[in-house]
């Protein structure tokens, strides 16, 4: 019987009646008395030194304020990268600034180098286009190989290089690694590219500022993740803003997918444009602004080998991989394809040996950062993909060499050959579990059905494991991040019984509205109607870390149940006042405070009412109120995994590939609001699927986007998926968070894209079409050229 | 600047425009109507769309002026008159149809005109009709089972629920 309430129970989001009538509140919605808009003008080329910038014409345009330029931010600080990384010699990464607005050079197309604030929108637009900017093109690095020959042109001049470090993980397993694979007897050795993306969340990019200078407060509304690191990296690095001065609302927020977590520069150029004219200043992207500034994802090449047992016992992994990082480093693009990708290296499986290396390149494209699920996805590609490919060369059923090669139940915790230590997890059972869900006997049927109407069909198996509610600050602090990583809520109950929660992760799409209270009122034996989450505001929140890594419940709302134990903590010493007893000897059960052994109680809410009407209180004692506050920084990842299968179906007349099913089995450890939790894997699906099949950012030798509109990038629609079949009732809980919960967010975009390249291999394969790899995205000009060229 | 009259979810509105207001910004921006997003500037999105006449508009892809005199029904006017959500909202609430919430109100203005033609579409039709509106967030699963449920279809055997 599925529960009605609290944990574990599916109740409707409550966020959703404001969405389905009209009256979110986006950042773009929001309009200020007195606003002015912002207009960028931006590179047309993708590389070149800015000669001069004719703003005059410009400036004297009807209703045009203010205009600025590079040369207006020289004296402030750059967008910082959040993580340092260290080269395996030793040298820190290469690190060169990234202004607000380009000055000296432009180093991508989109790239912004002035800005007008005007009157209206129209009137910014005008003025922009009538900058004169002298810029002198260069010569263009796109392709990764390339940028890291002698005599590359350079992206950035001062560095001398392309390469933005040369990681090696773990640098000490190297030589035993290199060993293990020279003397395999079997080694299968997979090249593969893991396409470039584009997050595109479907609300672009806005931020609007506004100035007071009575108090000299500024308020910027922007498009976030994550505002309290916004707001630090603002004020501690680019602006100098104090941070008591700045107060940071990303309001509702249409999506973010990893492309909101970063600080751009048009924040601060709206923040600095409010200050001089004294008026709200307002920006919101084109969705071609989009595609041009915010972080990409992905864009990994990488060679990696499997050496194994003529069994197909693993024995190691070794990968050598080129990261992209765009023209510039975004804040978490050196930790995307290292600590978010390296460490994952030993996937589910039980190998010996693991040895990593991952050069980062500068090119002259727009910043990659991390995208849903953010280096676990190119890892588990890498893995899954090779381990698929060796399946078939030694003639092993793609599921049993995982199975045989798994983490097995009994040695949990377990030290991964890639340093990590997964807590618990039983990957076999999800395996079965995925069985059970793909009626694997009636396959053979089905593929003779699809060839009598002259289709391929195959089936794709893949399993992930990914590390989630990315913290532990000790541990990241160790790896080079240089922000702790923990999350804060605070539990307001107020005198009337009814509860204010301010929690430090932000909700665009996750339903914490909904999903946060169900924990509180289950602890609090209240109704969840009566618990309020409040989020996205600096000036009403503690402190947070934000939303990204699938972290919000495991670390905020492992803080929300640290400062609801306060809250009830503190309830039983003022019950015990109330009921004259010791604080000892108070019970909370089901909302009641009681004496135990007695029948004295007293509930909830007279305990919330005593806590501000404090007449009779010991003030040495005990403190009126009802509000507690949580920091939570845990102790480990977390370490969702899955299995997941799918059937294709190809057209070898056309290359078309249809998506015929798709199975997913996660285990998330314990499960909120499963309803929730299975919106999240559908959408993770259509991303991965998505970039599987038909995702692709293609930038042309000159460093011109050619796929920057929804003409030319495909964009996933209705009619590309099945319905999905997910389950996630293998639960291993985490075992060091308080809710045994670990996180659901990027699981589908992680474990998708194998199982899609895999089924279309083996579609083919089991057509005779002696095809073994086919980099993403498939598309039919892709798969039919593959067909074609090998026959 | 031209003066243009229209009628927006039961109400007579008016404003002056330039020839280049698109109806998207006029309800926006002019009308403080909000409920209907801008996603892209190619008119692919489907986040824009509003009933014009009766039809599904993308209102991004039309001038104010153009829609001078007609009826115009946005997000904002598809509850019902006591104020609760009307069928399809409802639908997409109960199926958690919606994440962050900016494709919504054009696919429930798409799915409204889609029930108008077609009372009880299949799951390929559902699919198939909303090749004008992109969510980055929900795979589409949750969207389509909500259309189906709100035209009074059984979706308790939809795959995995
Ligand atoms: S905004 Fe109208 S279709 Fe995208
Ligand atoms: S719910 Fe976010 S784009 Fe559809």
């Amino acid at each position: 019987m599925p529960k009605d309430h609290g944990i574990g129970a599916s109740p409707t989001r409550r966020e959703d009646v404001r969405f389905l009538t009209g009256r979110g509140k986006y950042t773009d919605d929001i309009a200020l008395h007195g606003q002015t808009y912002a207009v960028f003008a931006r590179s047309q080329v993708a590389n070149g030194v800015i000669k001069s910038i004719d703003t005059s014409e410009a400036e004297a345009m009807p209703g045009v304020l203010a205009v600025f330029t590079g040369e207006d931010f020289v004296d402030v600080g750059g967008n910082p990268a959040g993580w340092q990384i260290n080269s395996r010699d030793g040298q820190p990464m290469k690190e060169p600034k990234r202004p607000v607005l380009a000055h000296g050079k432009v180093r991508h197309v989109g790239d912004a180098y002035a800005a007008v604030i005007a009157e209206t929108e129209e009137q910014a637009r005008d003025a922009a286009e009538a900058i004169v900017a002298e810029i002198d093109e260069e010569p263009a690095v796109v392709d990764m190989g390339k940028a890291l020959a002698d005599g590359a042109p350079l992206v950035h001049d001062e560095i001398g290089t392309n390469q933005c470090f040369d990681w090696g993980w773990i640098e000490d397993n190297r030589a035993a690694t290199d060993e293990a694979i020279k003397n395999a007897p079997h080694v299968t050795t997979l090249e593969l590219v893991n396409n470039r993306l584009v997050p595109n969340a479907m609300e672009p990019r806005a931020s609007t500022a506004d100035y007071d200078p009575g108090t000299g407060e500024y308020t910027l509304y922007t498009t976030s993740q994550n505002p309290h690191l916004t707001r630090l990296l603002i004020s501690a690095f680019v602006l100098g803003i104090p941070e008591n001065k700045l107060k940071v609302v990303a309001p509702d927020v249409g999506g973010g997918f990893g492309s909101k977590i970063y600080h751009y520069g048009e924040e601060a150029l709206v923040l600095a444009a409010a200050k001089k004219i004294g008026r709200p200043v307002r920006w919101t992207a084109s969705r071609s602004e989009s595609f041009l500034t915010d972080a990409h994802g992905r864009d990994h090449v990488t060679k990696i080998e499997l050496a194994c047992e003529k069994d197909g016992t693993f024995i190691a992994f070794r990968t050598e991989t080129m990261a992209n990082v765009g023209a510039y480093l975004s804040n978490f693009s050196t930790a995307t394809p290292t600590f978010l990708h390296g460490t994952l290296m030993a996937g589910n499986y039980a190998v010996p040996n693991v040895y990593v290396n991952v050069k980062a390149v500068f090119t002259n494209t727009a910043p990659v950062d991390a995208y849903r699920g953010a280096g676990r996805p190119e890892a588990t590609y890498s893995l899954e993909r090779v381990i698929d490919m060796a399946a078939r060369e030694l003639g092993i059923d793609p599921l049993e060499i995982r199975r045989k090669n798994f983490v097995q139940p009994d040695q949990f915790p377990f030290t991964s050959a890639a340093g990590l230590e997964y807590d618990t997890g039983n990957y076999g059972a999800l395996v079965d579990k995925l069985e059970e869900m793909i009626d694997r006997d009636g396959f053979e049927a089905r593929r003779k059905a699809s060839e009598k109407n002259g289709k391929l069909r195959g089936l794709g198996v893949n399993t992930y494991i990914e590390a989630c509610g990315i913290a532990p600050s000790n541990l990241v602090g160790v790896l080079g991040s240089r922000v702790g990583l923990y999350d804060a809520a605070t539990v307001r109950v107020n005198a009337t019984g009814n509860i204010a929660v301010m929690v430090g992760a932000h909700s665009h799409g996750q339903g914490h509205e909904t999903a946060f209270p169900q924990v509180v009122a289950d602890m609090l034996g209240i109704d969840e109607n009566s618990v309020e989450i409040v989020h996205g505001d600096t000036s009403k929140i503690p402190f947070g870390m934000g939303t990204y890594g699938s972290r919000s419940l495991a670390v905020c709302g492992s803080a929300v149940v640290r400062a609801t134990e306060k809250v009830i903590n503190k309830g039983k010493k003022i019950a015990a006042h109330m009921l004259e007893a010791s604080e000892a000897d108070i019970e909370f059960t089901d909302g009641q405070f009681s004496v135990a052994g007695t029948d004295k109680s007293v509930g909830f809410g007279e305990v919330a009412l005593k806590a501000y009407i404090p007449h009779d209180f010991p003030l040495e004692d005990l403190e009126p109120g009802l509000e507690e506050t949580a920091f939570y920084d845990p102790a480990n990842f977390t370490y969702p995994a899955g299995a997941y299968a799918c059937e294709v179906e190809v057209d070898p007349e056309t290359g078309k590939v249809t998506v015929c099913s798709f199975a997913a089995a996660d285990d998330f450890g314990n499960v909120i609001n499963p309803m929730i939790v299975e919106g999240q894997v559908h959408g993770g699906l259509a991303q991965g699927i998505g970039q599987a099949l038909i995702e692709g950012t293609v930038y042309d030798e000159n460093g011109q986007l050619l796929s920057g509109t929804y003409m030319d990038y495909a964009m996933p629609r209705a009619d590309d998926f099945p319905m999905f079949k997910v389950d996630h009732s293998c639960q291993t809980p985490c075992t060091h968070n308080p809710l045994g919960v670990k996180g659901c967010g990027e699981a589908g975009a992680i474990g998708s894209p194998p199982a899609i390249v895999n089924g279309v291999i083996d579609a083919l394969q089991r057509g005779g079409i002696d095809v073994t790899h086919i980099d993403m995205p498939l598309s039919p000009g892709r798969v039919w050229q593959a067909i074609n060229g090998a026959q | 600047m031209t003066s243009v009259t229209m009628t927006v979810n039961g109400k007579s509105v008016s404003g002056e425009v330039e020839g280049r207001t698109l109806l998207v910004d006029f309800l926006r921006e002019g009308q403080g109507l909000t409920g209907t997003h801008v996603g892209c500037d190619t008119s692919q999105c489907g986040a824009c769309v509003v009933h014009v006449d009766g039809e599904p508009v993308k209102a991004c892809s039309i001038f104010a002026a153009e829609a001078d005199g007609a009826e115009v029904t946005t997000i904002e006017g598809m509850a019902n008159p006591d104020g609760s959500l009307g069928t399809i909202q409802q639908a997409f609430q109960d199926h958690h149809g919606l994440q962050c919430g900016f494709c919504t109100p054009g696919m429930v203005m798409s799915a409204a005109a889609l029930l108008q033609e077609n009372p009880k579409p299949s799951e390929a039709e559902i699919r198939d009709y909303l090749e004008g509106n992109i969510c980055r967030c929900t795979g589409y699963h949750n969207i389509v089972k909500a259309i189906m449920a709100a035209s009074g279809q059984d979706v308790s055997a939809v795959a995995a629920e």
